[in-house]
């Protein structure tokens, strides 16, 4: 019970998930099964992995236009280095993650070393990444290990193995950002640097590891887009920043620093991925498709905002 | 003794050019506690800092335990075993009283936090007495008073072999304050030395066994306990008496003065149950208590900022429920509140003083045009003159200034609304005994001229020579009012805990 009433908003937005996914299951066509779990799943992750990124930026009162450009970038190193024998396959994903972390890091630095405010330094870098991307590969093309490709997108035993890798992934933050020293540390530097640092804190370099994280787990994202599309596009950028910022929101994640928590950023994550894919599904006209999953968003995120009636203090709804 | 814990050699330290401490020796012994005094601007919170790493001396050198020490961060002290609690909370709000706790000395086995850790942090606030305050309890929902007692946990925890204080017990009630005491002493005993800065002289007495008084960035005298006597401590600080501390007793207010502020039963969640109260024209009406008990929500209500109050309240015959701020402080209604705490609800600290003292007299302004508030910038100057504001540019950060001008500017700004009301949440908390002189004598003078004035305060000092009458609140009730001969140090106590002194006086 303590756990609802502190994270109050990842459960409605986990209600709000449950409601929207049985809307979905019900109009499906094929209905509930194995194949079209696999497919919400597996889209659902990609989100998931990004929304998890941009989670670890906004923690520490960050913002990361870069998500989608680091996410993009990975994908087409992937689409170089995700082939051959077992041993390069090894390589590469070891290569491509340090890509990633590469990334994160060049954006903390920033951050934190040129103090320049993280909306405008992941402007710039997202440009830079971005850039490298089509420099490497202009229009999408590569090759991707396709016996890797299944084993990691189907389904074992009825049950998808993106949402088991999502699954594991969120138990291992779980227990780094609940049992280690630096968990709680990275909540502290987000709430207010001044307390963290008067605490013997070393915020300058948690806050390294807030980007680098961010950028390593992009670049799971990034590898994941290689198995599910099998190609290294540098065009899948945009999409991935505004949506991952979209999705901490509606799981709970507060921009100003210090709030949220990963399942709440993947709970954001699948709640947008299945607006979209309900929209598919619902027979509206495509044109009016955009108009609708606006409105759907628009109620998601009032219904995180009921807690407002709660408060029996004005001063409450001020802080 | 002859060698002590921390001593410091000749340190000065500036801020461009400005003097903070001048020339210091000075040294502390473990197992000892003692007193720092000065009044504000006496280079105490320099000389924390310093000890604490936050700042390195421009001159001199700082030695620990023998060896002479040259920190770098907070970090860096903290692991030789120097742990400071600054007025200025430094509690994560967001972040459970557990991992407050724990942050920043997390013993750690391969990264992981040990099983251990979390009991030590429930022992740790048993410890300071605040056993009811649960580890997984957010720290947003706690009172200020809860905040200090997990920071004084917090600091616990850290085992501290030099353990600063400063300004520690300014929200904590007199029971409360007993309890840490009781934990510093333990403390003392283990041999650990404490420094501890406060400006409530008798918890001084209480608690210290030596005292240095500290005037203009210079090491006055260092002398122990009961060498010298409280005027004499006052005097070196300051250099004038205690008895001017209080502006002298004001004839009491007569019978046929107006109504001014009529609380009739008002009941609010759990919190406030059948609280009735009066405040007419001219008086000073103290609100007492332990903390938390009622006394900040009435406050609140009074306000318009709660919401579901029942009962009634009115100003000069006007209903207020249901009212908010923003109208509350119309010229028609004028009502004002100087909030609890003046960091985040009484200031915008990155604002400059000026843009501060005019914010809440914006809607004022002739169609909005600040060009034309004529009135008001000439009352805002009259007050900085009236205040004796010490400040270097009205352009500053108002959070560059000391706390007793930060509430200088606090009063400022609602004062020049001219409130028919005002209300004060606990207006002196930690602040330097010049500044609270200065506001008493601003208040006797407010009230003189017609203001009905309501003052919640943790002072019991204050409630005793300042106010008319005081209403003690126990559990969300008035407990007792207390006026005249029967507002006394003993009968305040006793209302506070909601015993019969006469029957304990006939019994004992």
């Amino acid at each position: 019970m303590i756990w609802l009433r502190y994270n109050a908003k990842e459960g409605i937005a986990a209600i709000a998930l449950a409601v929207l996914f049985a809307g979905y299951i019900a109009i499906h066509p094929r209905g509930f099964s194995t194949y079209v779990i696999t497919i919400w799943s597996n889209q659902g992750a990609l989100l998931g992995l990004a929304a998890i990124a941009q989670f670890f930026v906004v923690l520490v009162k960050g913002i990361d236009l870069s998500v989608g450009s680091i996410i993009a970038l990975t994908n087409v190193a992937a689409s170089f280095l995700l082939n051959g024998s077992p041993a390069s396959i090894a390589f590469g994903i070891l290569a491509v993650l340090a890509v990633g972390l590469a990334c994160g890091l060049v954006n903390g630095i920033a951050v934190v070393y040129g103090r320049v405010q993280p909306i405008v330094t992941t402007l710039a870098t997202g440009g830079i990444f971005g850039g490298i991307a089509l420099l490497l590969r202009p229009t999408p093309g590569g090759s991707i290990d396709a016996t890797m490709s299944d084993a990691l997108t189907y389904a074992v035993a009825g049950i998808p193995v993106s949402a088991i890798i999502l699954v594991i992934v969120l138990v291992v933050l779980r227990i780094l950002l609940r049992r280690t020293a630096s968990g709680p540390a990275l909540y502290a530097v987000g709430s207010s640097e001044q307390s963290a640092y008067m605490t013997g804190l070393r915020v300058n370099r948690l806050k390294l590891i807030a980007y680098g994280s961010s950028g390593f787990i992009a670049a799971l994202a990034g590898i994941y887009v290689s198995m599910v599309t099998l190609t290294g596009d540098p065009n899948i950028a945009p999409s991935y920043t505004l949506n991952s910022i979209a999705a901490v929101v509606l799981g709970g994640v507060a921009l100003s620093g210090g709030v949220g928590s990963p399942i709440g950023a993947v709970i954001g994550a699948l709640i947008l991925k299945t607006i979209s894919s309900l929209m598919f599904f619902s027979g509206l006209p495509p044109l009016a498709q955009p108009f609708f999953e606006g409105l759907i968003l628009a109620i998601a995120i009032a219904l995180g905002a009921l807690g407002v009636f709660r408060v029996h203090s004005r001063l409450e709804l001020y802080r | 003794m002859a060698e002590g814990y921390v001593e410091l050699k000749g340190v000065s330290k500036s801020y461009g050019g400005v003097p903070a401490l001048t020339d210091v020796d000075f040294r502390c012994e473990p197992g000892r506690v003692h007193a720092i005094l000065g009044e504000n601007g006496a280079g105490k919170s320099t000389l924390m800092k310093l000890l604490a790493g936050v700042i390195q001396p421009d001159t001199g050198t700082i030695s620990i335990g023998g060896q002479t020490v040259r920190f770098s961060s907070p970090r860096e002290a903290a692991e030789q075993g120097t742990v400071c609690m600054f007025q200025e909370l430094s509690l994560m709000p967001h972040l459970s009283v557990r991992d407050n706790i724990v942050l920043g000395a997390p013993r750690t086995r391969m990264g992981l936090m040990q099983r251990g850790v979390y009991r030590e942090a429930r022992e740790a606030l048993d410890l300071v007495g605040a056993r009811s305050i649960p580890l997984d309890a957010r720290v947003s929902s706690l009172s200020l008073s809860e905040r200090q007692l997990v920071e004084i946990a917090k600091a616990l925890f850290r085992k501290p072999k030099l353990l600063i204080l400063d300004e520690a017990t300014s929200a904590l009630t007199s029971e409360l304050v007993e309890k840490v005491f009781g934990v510093l002493k333990m403390l003392k005993e283990r041999g650990v030395a404490i420094l501890f800065i406060s400006h409530r002289m008798h918890e001084v007495d209480t608690i210290a066994d030596r005292i240095s008084v500290f005037r203009n960035g210079r090491h006055i005298e260092t002398f122990d306990v009961g060498m010298r006597t409280t005027d004499e401590i006052v005097r070196l600080m300051i250099g004038r008496s205690l008895e001017e501390l209080f502006p002298p007793r004001r004839p009491p207010v007569s019978d046929t003065a107006a109504t001014v502020l009529d609380v009739s039963g008002v009941s609010w969640q759990s919190q406030l149950a059948d609280v009735s109260l009066t405040a007419r024209a001219g008086e000073i009406v103290g609100l007492g208590g332990l903390d938390a008990q009622g006394q900040q929500q009435i406050m609140h209500a009074i306000f318009g900022v709660l919401r579901g109050v029942t009962g009634r309240i009115t100003l000069n015959g006007r209903r207020l429920n249901g009212l908010k701020p923003p109208r509350l402080k119309q010229s028609d209604i004028a009502l004002a509140l100087v909030p609890e705490d003046r960091k985040t609800e009484g200031l915008i600290p990155s604002m400059s003083v000026a843009q501060n003292m005019r914010l809440a007299a914006l809607g004022r302004a002739p169609f909005g045009l600040l060009d034309l508030n004529g009135n008001i910038e000439a009352r805002l100057h009259e007050l900085i003159e009236r205040l004796a504001l010490t400040y270097g540019s009205l352009d500053d950060p108002v959070a560059t200034l000391s706390g007793g001008n930060q509430q200088k500017v606090v009063l400022a700004k609602w004062l020049v609304l001219s409130p028919k009301c005002l209300l004060l949440m606990d207006p002196t908390r930690g602040i330097d005994l010049p500044t609270k002189a200065h506001i008493y004598r601003l208040l006797t003078e407010l009230a003189a001229g017609g203001m009905a004035v309501l003052l919640q305060s943790t002072d019991y000092e204050e409630l005793i020579h300042l106010c008319d009458r005081v209403y003690v609140f126990y559990r969300g009730r008035v407990a007792k009012e207390l006026m005249g001969d029967h507002l006394s140090a003993d009968a305040l106590v006793a209302a506070s805990m909601n015993v019969n002194l006469h029957a304990e006086a006939r019994t004992g």
